[in-house]
């Protein structure tokens, strides 16, 4: 059998992104996928005749546009379209929507809270300061705090120089953000329960965090931090569903002589001597390379298809340790007609976007009570969008698809394991609470996919469901992500790396993780670095 | 209308009406000429953003600017070209006439096809730039972008059996553009459109009369271009807004457009070619060549304007030819100067329009650069604001030899599904 370069366990879109550059870089890559389809969390998948459900991921605007455009993923079939117009429900059935222009949106706030109307541009401002700060690190390695090689010292004097410009008032407030809670965090600038709620949705997204928890302003600020062209904040959706990022990258992975094999669940690394070997697929055929690079979770990578004896002391009860703790669920729906939604006026832009079935905060910090009982909310939060609405290929033509994400939704029940009969009952929860805010919404139903953490987990992989690969609370971001010591993309074990999102800078479609982790293998290899640096916004 | 009383007290009180409440528009001749589908277009023009094109007004967006260019490259949109200038030139002498007036063989234009065509001076500049549809034998419509009377009269100097006739008024005109074109006409009924190629013609019965359709379009993209009787216009409107409900039909404006047809790499009046009959300067309009256009240029044609002095530009080559960059870092390149070097000591060129390509997610421009100097390290000096600061930059820039976005719908017949 073929020896390769490198092996990559797993095509999520960061295994496809590291594939595509090592092999660009002139590597023999294989990338081994155990689904009979590639993408792991950022797919579509059709479901039901002509409906192509983004089965996990729904929206981008992390994607890093400088991999866009320097693998021609555009060439390759991919093309991203900002979509406008969300509409936010609150408990009493009343609304928020987000207007495109500034004026329509400033009066719309204003109809509920002059105050926050006002309030709502320096929250922008502020929002958008800290992003800024974030986004330079996205593209590149974490240093090492502890080491005293050059790199690492560039590095840290780059994060501590780029903090520093902030000056000291916006450095203390930085630090805030990350311990403090994101409804705290919005106390600060809001009067208006409603309005606080509806900010406060970015912080719980994908966390097993509440809107009160220390942390969860991070969250928030993670969720915003993207763009779309140059946008900030804004969200956009891949033509074709999420899988067409995947499969764009699987594009350019094959262009520079990659090749991908699906069907081929890795069973273990083979490790000898302290160096990986390749590894064996669950059918049992061994695959020999001098590099392998895992896509999945820091948890599944080491307590799943690892020996313990085969890392150094530590590392196994690290990753058992790792906080990955699902909260999230998904309801996919394919619907014959646009729901109408009470208080929504019915026209192309604005009943056409997103929505966020909210509540007030209070709902927000319920629904979060029964998830840490081991229960689902029967008054969740729902962020939903019609990906249909705005993309042509994805239903039949007069036809839409609705994806619901909601939190929560727990990992495992208080009352025993998951059954497909409590998973219907979680999915009609979910419909219900969008009938209150659309009558007549479940006439429209076609077909529905229901996704609990326990799917999520069996057939992408991610450890308890977790949709970041890891929780992204300070202990394990930046140069802790996975584990301290860890941040660099090397792993225990020689020639052994990860690039998924357990690695920073953490979990969404970015490609970053991915892109990061070629660039380490590279240097390793002495190869010239092929990986471009992020684009700057800030000049 | 919370305003109406108070202002009716008003006028009780004077007896002279305000001028805003006469009874005769004393303002009439300020407004601008509306086009047949301009009730529609101005109930969804949300932001009251208009402009002015050859005496029509005419909507720099709608809705928002983003949003109506990725509907020309994700859905599908309608561009009002009532105001681009048509004229109906037939007689045996037309084929003669067009053909010595633009610098391409008109000869080789089939019946039922459309060319883009340029047109010069005796000394080789640019006067315009339009399409030609060949209708039948011995009948051409010639499109352009500015009126174009004056000089047909002096084009069909000494042609005796041939008329042109100004039918930009009489003509309602949508540029319908977008990968969902097709679907939509389809289901209009139009059978057979999706086997019209590349720069075809065909016509269709509709609301008793006909209406051209020719798959031309100024985006790039799958498009076509309606043609109808101008007071069939809200009727063609309403039907294909009807259709095009399911596919995102949106109408959009000149700034999409000017998107658009920078990522197809075309070029536009007043921002790449200064229109020589209006040209103050000597050598401030441009020659075919220098605007990339050396193709449109057929010299086994024995007599048209402009010839001899564009054998010798070509002989001699352009001083100045339009290229496309792409350029490092995100900050449009709009208005730039270009050097050789990044100390900025050799000027040798400057943008003539930049934009931020969403679509390949690229820094991009067209720029008049010397043609010497194309191989070479190419800088451009970027001044823009960043937060009312005044900031510059000096970015590298890359020589790009097609067309930054050509999806390959956009050739494709019949056209793919989506
Ligand atoms: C429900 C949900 C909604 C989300 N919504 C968004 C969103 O809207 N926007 C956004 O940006 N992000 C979203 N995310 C997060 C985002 O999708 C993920 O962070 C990202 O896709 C992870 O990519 P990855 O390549 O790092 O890993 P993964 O996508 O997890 O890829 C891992 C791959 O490894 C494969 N694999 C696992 N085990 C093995 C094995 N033993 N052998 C071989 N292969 C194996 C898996 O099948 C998978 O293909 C969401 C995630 C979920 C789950």
């Amino acid at each position: 059998m073929k020896h390769y370069d490198a092996i990559i366990i797993g095509a999520g879109h960061n295994g496809l992104t590291n594939g595509a550059y090592l092999a660009k870089a002139g590597l023999d890559v294989l990338v081994v996928e155990k689904n009979d389809y590639i993408g792991g969390a950022a797919v579509s998948r059709e479901m039901t005749d002509g409906y192509w459900y983004s089965s996990c991921s729904y929206v981008c605007s992390m994607m890093r546009q400088v991999i866009h455009r320097d693998l021609n993923l555009t060439r390759h079939g991919l093309m991203l379209v900002p979509y406008l117009g969300t509409a936010a429900f609150g408990k009493q059935g009343e609304t928020m929507l987000s207007y495109t222009a500034e004026g329509p949106a400033y009066n719309e706030i204003r109809r509920i809270s002059q105050h926050d109307a006002d309030a709502m541009s320096r929250l922008m401002a502020d929002l958008e300061r800290y992003s800024t700060l974030i986004r330079k690190t996205l593209l590149r390695t974490p240093p090492d705090p502890t080491s005293f090689k050059p790199r690492d010292i560039m590095e840290l004097l780059f994060l501590a120089k780029t903090f520093w410009e902030m000056g000291e008032e916006q450095l203390y407030e930085y630090i805030r953000f990350f311990t403090m809670s994101a409804a705290e965090f919005l106390e600060d600038y809001f009067e208006n329960d409603f309005i606080k709620a509806a900010m406060a949705t970015p912080g719980i997204i994908g966390t097993a965090l509440g809107i009160y928890s220390p942390g969860s302003a991070y969250i928030l600020l993670h969720h915003v931090m993207g763009d779309v062209d140059g946008n900030i904040g804004a969200w956009g959706l891949a033509r074709g569903g999420m899988g067409a990022i995947s499969n764009a990258l699987a594009g350019a992975l094959q262009e520079h002589g990659g090749e991908i094999k699906t069907k081929a669940g890795v069973d273990q690394i083979m490790v000898k001597d302290s160096k990986v070997k390749g590894v064996v697929l669950e059918n049992g055929d061994e695959l020999t390379s001098d590099i392998v690079v895992s896509n999945l979770d820091a948890k599944r990578t080491f307590t799943k298809v690892m020996d313990q004896k085969d890392l150094p002391p530590g590392i196994y009860e690290k990753a058992n340790n790792f906080k990955i703790r699902g909260s999230s669920g998904k309801v996919n729906i394919a619907l014959s007609g646009v729901p109408k939604f009470t208080g929504v006026p019915d026209n192309r832009y604005i009943n056409r976007g997103g929505q966020a079935f909210i509540g007030g905060l209070e709902t927000l910090e319920r629904a979060y009570d029964c998830w840490k009982r081991g229960e689902w909310s029967s008054d969740p939060f729902i962020e939903s969008v019609i990906p249909s609405a705005w993309d042509p290929t994805v239903a039949p033509a007069g036809n839409h698809w609705m994806s619901n994400f909601i939190q929560y939704c727990p990992p495992k029940l208080a009352d025993g394991p998951w059954t497909p009969e409590k998973r219907d009952a979680f999915g009609q929860t979910v419909i219900d609470k969008i009938e209150r805010h659309a009558p007549g919404f479940k006439d429209l139903i076609v077909h529905m996919e229901v996704r609990t953490p326990h799917e999520i987990e069996n057939e992408v992989g991610l450890t308890e469901g977790n949709i970041f690969q890891g929780e992204l609370t300070i202990d394990q971001l930046l140069f802790n992500r996975p584990f301290p010591g860890y941040a660099q993309y090397r792993m225990p074990v020689k020639n052994m790396y990860m690039c998924g999102s357990s690695t920073h800078p953490g979990g969404g479609v970015s490609s970053a993780c991915g892109a990061n982790a070629a660039r380490e293998i590279l240097i390793d290899l002495k190869k010239p670095n092929t990986v471009p640096e992020d684009d700057c916004y800030d000049d | 209308m919370t305003t109406k009383p108070s202002m009716k007290a008003f006028t009780e009180q004077v007896t002279e009406l305000p001028p805003g409440l006469s009874p005769v528009d004393n303002y009439a001749g300020e407004r601008l000429m509306t086009s047949p589908f301009h009730e529609r277009q101005a109930a969804l023009n949300l932001r009251d953003s208009w402009e002015a094109w050859n005496g029509y007004k005419f909507a720099n967006h709608y809705y928002d600017v983003e949003y109506e260019y990725i509907c020309i490259r994700n859905l599908c949109g309608t561009y009002d070209i009532t105001p681009m200038q048509k004229y109906l030139i037939e007689g045996p002498d037309a084929e003669a006439m067009l053909n010595r007036m633009v610098t391409r063989d008109v000869n080789k234009l089939k019946v039922g096809r459309v060319t883009y065509c340029c047109w010069c001076t005796d000394e080789g500049r640019m006067i315009d730039d339009g399409t030609i549809f060949k209708l039948d034998e011995g009948r051409y419509m010639l499109t352009s972008g500015s009126p174009s009377n004056a000089w047909l009269r002096m084009a069909a100097f000494g042609f005796e059996n041939v008329t042109y006739v100004d039918k930009t008024d009489d003509i309602g005109a949508l540029s319908f553009q977008g990968p969902m074109t097709c679907e939509v006409l389809k289901k209009m009924g139009f059978e057979g459109i999706d086997t019209l190629k590349p720069f075809g013609i065909m016509h269709f019965p509709f609301a008793g009369d006909t209406i051209m359709i020719s798959r031309t379009g100024f985006t790039g993209d799958l498009g076509y271009e309606l043609w109808i009787t101008a007071d069939k216009g809200l009727e063609l409107w309403d039907a294909l807004y009807e259709a095009g409900a399911d596919y995102g039909i949106q109408p959009y404006g000149e700034a999409a457009t000017s998107m658009a047809r920078l990522e197809a790499g075309f070029i536009l009046p007043y921002v790449e070619f200064a229109e020589s009959l209006k040209t103050v300067h000597f050598k401030h309009d441009q020659t075919p060549f220098e605007l990339g256009l050396g193709w449109l240029v057929d010299f086994k044609k024995p007599h048209f304007s402009g010839r001899a002095a564009l054998l010798e530009e070509k002989k001699r080559g352009p001083g100045y030819v339009l290229t496309k960059i792409e350029i490092e870092g995100n900050k449009p390149a709009e208005e730039s100067h270009l050097y050789r070097d990044k100390a900025c000591r050799k000027e040798i060129g400057w943008v003539t329009s930049a934009m931020w390509s969403p679509v390949v997610k690229s820094n991009i421009a067209l720029a008049m650069i010397q043609p010497k100097y194309l191989s070479g390290d190419i800088w451009a000096e970027i001044s823009y604001k960043k937060e009312m600061k005044p900031r510059w930059k000096i970015a590298k820039c890359t020589v790009v030899d097609k067309p930054f976005y050509t999806p390959a719908r956009a050739k494709a017949t019949p056209p793919p599904k989506f």
